[in-house]
């Protein structure tokens, strides 16, 4: 099992930082079935249904870019460099690159990243859905993505994130910028699908200004090596609003090292952190963190865990109030399947396992927003394929 | 329908029930009274096979058959329905999924049955997550009618319910052990009473729910012992004129 300090270890220099061109695709059909298997099962809509743009990225090169929708822009982030010179202001900016190794390797070595962002007052009809994919053995993916909601706009994102099915060893790192404007909302939901040794590091920074709010979602429910990541979000203008779901899974031998932090730095702030683990042999720290910096905010913090074999699950939330005023909350609780519950259901005529497993779908089921029905079934189907194994 | 010998039941090491012989016999109506801690909740809770309740001695026999150690969820199936008087929460399961799970491989239409409820709009809330007393009964009764069991338990089902909502509990009751004269110009009222099959057990402590269903039998469960059985009207009237007190002697 991972450690805490083997997961931290992760040595830059065992990953090669350079990989083979992969070709562009007109259309998202064109690609190979394998990997619009891993594709679809991350939320990529390969017919781009219910969809107003994509990005595809298979290692270090971007293999699909499109947007459906005026004034809804979706591209590579070098392209976007071409296209925007005031885009040096956002590179950056919120993220500094000697926060860490990962940080500094995705500065020195950048392998593309989206670039996403709907102009003032345009709000997407359906989702743009994004997908950074490693298909090279050994590969340490570092991107660096810039998402921009400009005034008054509404942008919602869904981003998948997986790997070739062959795949034992890869590194992700991915710095993202995130850029809500005053009264913009951006919705971003994330849905990782790692190997059970690749490493992975995100590295993201959200600023919102006044009335703007963001919503991410994150989910993980298979294998992964290891991941850490304790995204910050500063609500920088009066009345924004955060709030983060996360749903984590850690199977055997899986280190989950997860967070979400958020900054009240501006009158009539909110912010809510809802975090839901399971184990089921791996190591989950989960991890929260409110800090309340003026009068008039409020926020909460939720932690549920559930160990249903062995395993760690480590809740941590933190609460951090620098003046009198603020309302802060949180409530943590790691522990089993109540025993009432299950009979509870067993009396309603289904047996012990399917029991469980209707209350571990219940105890998963954070609602999301905005998320297209067919992904909602799929994520419905892989939480009852992971049941099987963690019964 | 069912059948308890000689029932002693253990919890955490105390004995709860000490010898507890009841028959319910197929389409009647029972009624458990019993002050508070006599033992009414703890003989459902054996009954359908909670764990916690280890039955020492004795034995329960359900349409003929030996139940005594069965599973719970084999107990539901057999046609054992129960409602809870505190039922737990479940957090992000939807009342609307129990209720699909309690009617099993039956159809049921969940909307109809939570419109005769008057619980539609708690059908895409979290089960029992911060209901009223009332909602609960409602949702528990709203189970059971997906459910359709041949034995109905119900435990308290008068309490911390309004008066508006204690009426629609006792017709959704009487509806659940086809003991409803709502439309009485269908059949003659012999021929529904003939077809009654539903057998029911109702904790009580108060009596209040008599005013809204019909009942054939009474029992006492005094101190862990089924001290009197007999006309459930006349065993409440006892019970207000005298409480619980009548029954200590008897039981001596």
């Amino acid at each position: 099992m991972y450690t805490i300090d083997d997961a931290k270890d992760v040595n830059l220099e065992n990953y090669k930082v350079d990989a083979e061109t992969h070709a562009y695709v007109e259309n998202l059909s064109q690609i190979g079935s394998t990997d619009a298997n891993q594709l679809l099962d991350v939320g990529v809509d390969i017919d781009e249904n219910d969809r107003v743009g994509s990005f595809i990225q298979k290692d270090k090169s971007v293999i699909h870019c499109k947007t459906m929708q005026d004034g809804v822009e979706v591209m590579s982030i070098s392209q976007a460099q071409e296209k925007h010179g005031w885009l040096a202001d956002y590179l950056w900016h919120n993220v500094s690159p000697d926060t860490d190794k990962f940080t500094s390797q995705a500065k020195k070595k950048p392998h593309e990243g989206y670039f996403i962002r709907a102009l003032p007052g345009v709000k997407t009809k359906h989702p743009i859905q994004s997908c950074l994919y490693i298909a090279k053995e050994g590969f340490s993916q570092n991107v660096h993505n810039v998402v921009i909601a400009e005034e008054g706009s509404e942008l919602h994102i869904i981003t998948g994130c997986a790997t070739a099915p062959h795949l034992v060893s890869g590194l992700h790192v991915g710095v993202s910028e995130f850029y809500v404007k005053k009264g913009a909302k951006l919705i971003f939901t994330m849905i990782h699908d790692w190997g059970e040794k690749i490493n992975v590091r995100p590295r993201t920074v959200t600023t919102v200004e006044e009335g703007g709010l963001i919503v991410s979602n994150y989910i993980s429910l298979r294998p992964v090596g290891s991941l850490q990541m304790y995204p910050t979000t500063y609500l920088n203008g009066k009345g924004a609003v955060a709030r983060f779901n996360s749903v984590l899974v850690a199977n055997k031998g899986d280190f989950l090292d997860v967070g979400s932090r958020v900054v009240l730095n501006a009158p009539d702030t909110r912010a809510e952190i809802i975090s839901r683990a399971i184990t089921y042999g791996g190591s989950i720290i989960a991890r929260g963190d409110l800090v309340g910096k003026v009068p008039g905010i409020k926020a909460h913090l939720e932690c549920k865990g559930l160990i249903l074999k062995d395993g760690l699950m480590q809740a941590i939330p933190e609460l951090r109030a620098y003046v009198p005023g603020v309302e802060m909350s949180h409530e943590a609780a790691v522990g089993k399947i109540d025993q009432r519950e299950i009979e509870y259901l067993m009396a309603r005529g289904i047996d012990e396992d399917e029991a469980i497993s209707t209350i571990v779908r219940g105890f998963l089921n954070v609602d999301i927003e905005g998320l297209p029905q067919g992904l909602k079934n799929k994520l419905d189907k892989i939480i009852s394929e992971t049941q099987k194994d963690m019964i | 329908m069912l059948q308890i010998e000689e029932l002693r039941v253990e919890v955490g090491g105390k004995t709860i029930l000490k010898n507890v012989n009841m028959e319910i016999p197929k389409g009647e109506t029972h009624i458990l009274f019993g002050p508070n801690g006599s033992g009414k909740t703890s003989l459902m809770m054996t009954l359908m096979g909670f764990s916690g309740y280890n039955v020492t001695h004795g034995k329960i026999t359900f349409k003929g058959e030996d139940i005594t150690h069965l599973p719970i969820y084999e107990r539901a199936r057999l046609g054992i329905g129960v409602s809870f008087q505190r039922p737990p929460t479940i957090k992000g399961l939807k009342t609307r999924s129990i209720v699909e799970i309690s009617a099993g491989n039956r159809s049921v239409d969940v909307e109809e049955l939570a419109k005769q409820l008057n619980f539609s709009d708690f059908l895409d809330r979290d089960v029992n997550h911060n209901f009223s007393g009332g909602e609960i009964k409602r949702s528990e009764l709203l189970q059971l009618m997906a459910q359709q069991p041949d034995l109905v338990l119900l435990d308290e089902p008068e309490s911390g319910v309004d008066l508006e909502s204690i009426v629609l509990i006792g017709d959704t009751i009487n509806s659940l052990l086809r003991r409803g004269i709502k439309h009485p110009m269908e059949k003659p009222h012999k021929d529904i009473a003939s077809d009654r099959t539903k057998s029911a057990l109702v904790i009580t402590h108060t009596g209040h729910i008599l005013n809204y269903i019909t009942a054939d039998k009474g029992q006492v469960l005094y101190n862990g012992v089924l001290c009197c059985s007999r006309n459930a009207r006349e065993i409440l009237k006892w019970i207000r004129e005298y409480g619980y007190k009548e029954c200590v002697r008897c039981t001596q």
